[in-house]
């Protein structure tokens, strides 16, 4: 049975709603494989009649899959600009897939840990995303997927370059693993672009929120692997895991380090924060995402009730402007889009109460007896 | 280059100048056309595998043997999507899985500094048999259905082998290790003995 659009907005994203291992630091592990088919050319070179050919071809396949079951499966053509870039707020498509039309389509499941784009750069671009740090675990469980379509669909494969894929970049094991990190103690002590520079150095990049080019809102980045030739899908893991964790060890100690020699700004910033979302009445969403970042740095250091945390995580998403036209069931300008979302935000943290720096700090000294 | 005829009209439009010139063997006889890129374009006529003389030009026979040149007749071009290299260096992006053989020269440097490396070691579809294997039978010429086996040279499957092996140190699998360096040496000595 196909899951309509409404079905599928009603329901938060898996990974907004349940807390996985690190799920302070790290809020989401991602994990997509490319794949194309052999004698067809790839979607950016492909003429509309071969992108369709395409599409009927590993669109059965995709929706008859365990995985896929109560699917959400569409044609791009057959979405509204905005549903589309709802899509891309949820992080279930990419933004030039957004852009993507005739012959190009994608294929989803309910829970949204699960997506496939068809005929994005690649014929297939499948995705696996997990709440925390959980790399193995989101590429377990899309090896799977990708073991049952290769005896349904003639993978183009080669034993020098592996998966073949439009870009060469993207060679080998066509897989490309990243996690989105919050890191607000790095940027606040102004290690971030340090951090990126040594990530960068070891062959992994670091980008924004929405990926390639955009900017590092609310003190998420996602940090990924570079090369997929010449390295194992468990190595380019462990790789990414080791970073990481070094990387989780970093923010925690930046944050420490700030709590010890600067308290009051921390205090100030969170406060800031707080006053701002409970009373603002017009919020751009750069503005609004970067406080929710310091709501959520609150709780993890004990600031703010934890309870608070999922509300954060899916207002993070809800509060984008797709998001917010979606539930205004109407194109909204982009000062109305300002107004609804500080609405939102006011309505969702109306039990929030003001912070309590002043429990956390013993609590802390205890910490530090250890 | 000199002998590029430049000058010729576009036998579609009649006023741009013709770039791709197109000829197609139909029941035995040679038809050529003259295009210009637009018109070229507009046809489909730069890709070979959606377009045939005979729909432009009405009437010609079904099955026939197609093969474009264009001014630049040096160009590398796929014959199985019509990408060129310079398409290529445009985009950075190939246009089929095929293009990977045409385009074969110069690719591993590439990749080298793309990736480091220029062999897959990571998962392999079972259609397509494990490398290893591969390497310990050298007769068995496996073949699948869409692909054409290229037989790799004894001094690249060496290295393939030695990579393979030191990622199984890697990864602690030494049962898999010990069967890669048997293999190893079992090939050291084969090319030492031709």
């Amino acid at each position: 049975m196909a899951m309509r659009f409404s079905t599928l907005l009603k329901n938060p994203a898996e990974w907004m709603r349940t807390p996985g291992p690190e799920s302070d630091i790290v809020i989401t592990s991602r994990v997509r494989l490319a794949r194309n088919l052999t004698n067809h050319p790839f979607p950016g070179w492909a003429r509309k009649e071969d992108r369709i050919t395409v599409m009927e071809e590993v669109r059965p396949p995709l929706e008859s899959l365990t995985e896929m079951k109560d699917s959400f499966s569409e044609e791009m053509t057959k979405l509204s600009a905005i549903e589309k870039q709802v899509l891309v707020e949820r992080h279930l498509i990419s933004r030039e897939h957004a852009a993507k039309g005739i012959g190009c389509g994608t294929v989803m499941n309910r829970k949204q840990t699960i997506s496939v784009m068809i005929n994005e750069e690649d014929h297939l671009r499948m995705q696996a995303i997990r709440p925390g740090l959980q790399l193995l675990a989101a590429y377990r469980s899309l090896d799977q997927i990708d073991s049952t379509l290769e005896g349904e669909l003639p993978y183009a494969f080669d034993h020098q370059y592996g998966y073949l894929t439009a870009c060469p970049t993207n060679l080998g094991t066509g897989m490309r693993s990243s996690a989105m990190l919050h890191l607000p103690g790095l940027v606040l002590s102004e290690q971030i672009n340090q951090t990126i520079q040594g990530a960068n150095k070891i062959g992994l990049a670091v980008r924004g929120l929405y990926g390639e080019g955009t900017e590092a809102l609310a003190n998420l980045f996602q940090i990924s692997n570079q090369n997929t030739l010449g390295t194992n899908e468990k190595e380019i893991i462990e790789h990414l895991n080791r970073v990481i964790t070094q990387l989780i060890e970093n923010e925690k100690n930046a944050r420490m380090k700030i709590l010890e020699d600067r308290p009051t700004m921390m205090q100030d910033q969170i406060g800031r924060a707080y006053a701002v979302l409970k009373y603002a009445h017009i919020i751009t969403s750069k503005e609004a995402l970067n406080f929710l970042s310091m709501i959520r740095l609150g709780c993890d250091l004990g600031f703010v009730p934890d309870e608070e945390r999922e509300t954060i995580n899916v207002l993070l998403t809800e509060i984008q402007p797709a998001h917010l036209q979606i539930s205004a069931k109407r194109k909204l300008t982009a000062e109305e889009r300002d107004i609804l979302r500080a609405d939102i935000i006011r309505t969702s943290l109306n039990r929030l109460t003001p912070p309590d720096f002043g429990s956390i700090i013993t609590e802390r000294e205890n910490e530090d007896d250890e | 280059m000199s002998t590029s005829p430049t000058y010729m009209k576009c036998d579609l439009c009649d006023t741009e100048n013709a770039t791709v010139f197109f000829s197609q063997v139909a029941d035995g006889k040679l038809q050529k056309v003259n295009l210009c890129k637009k018109c070229a374009d507009e046809k489909g006529v730069t890709d070979p595998t959606g377009f045939a003389l005979a729909d432009m030009l009405e009437g010609m026979g079904e099955q026939s043997k197609t093969e474009i040149s264009t001014v630049d007749s040096e160009e590398l071009t796929c014959p199985c999507c019509g990408f060129t290299q310079s398409d290529f260096k445009k985009t950075g992006r190939f246009g089929c899985s095929d293009c990977y053989e045409v385009f074969d020269e110069g690719l591993d440097g590439l990749l080298e500094a793309m990736h480091k490396h220029n062999q897959h070691v990571g998962k392999t579809p079972s259609a397509f048999p494990e490398l290893p294997d591969i390497l310990e039978l050298p007769e068995s010429k496996t073949s699948s259905a869409n692909t054409e086996e290229i037989e790799a040279s004894p001094v690249d499957k060496l290295s393939a082998l030695k990579q393979a092996l030191s990622h199984s140190v890697e990864d602690e699998d030494y049962e898999e290790a010990a069967r890669l360096r048997d293999a190893i040496s079992q090939l050291e000595s084969q090319i030492g003995d031709s």
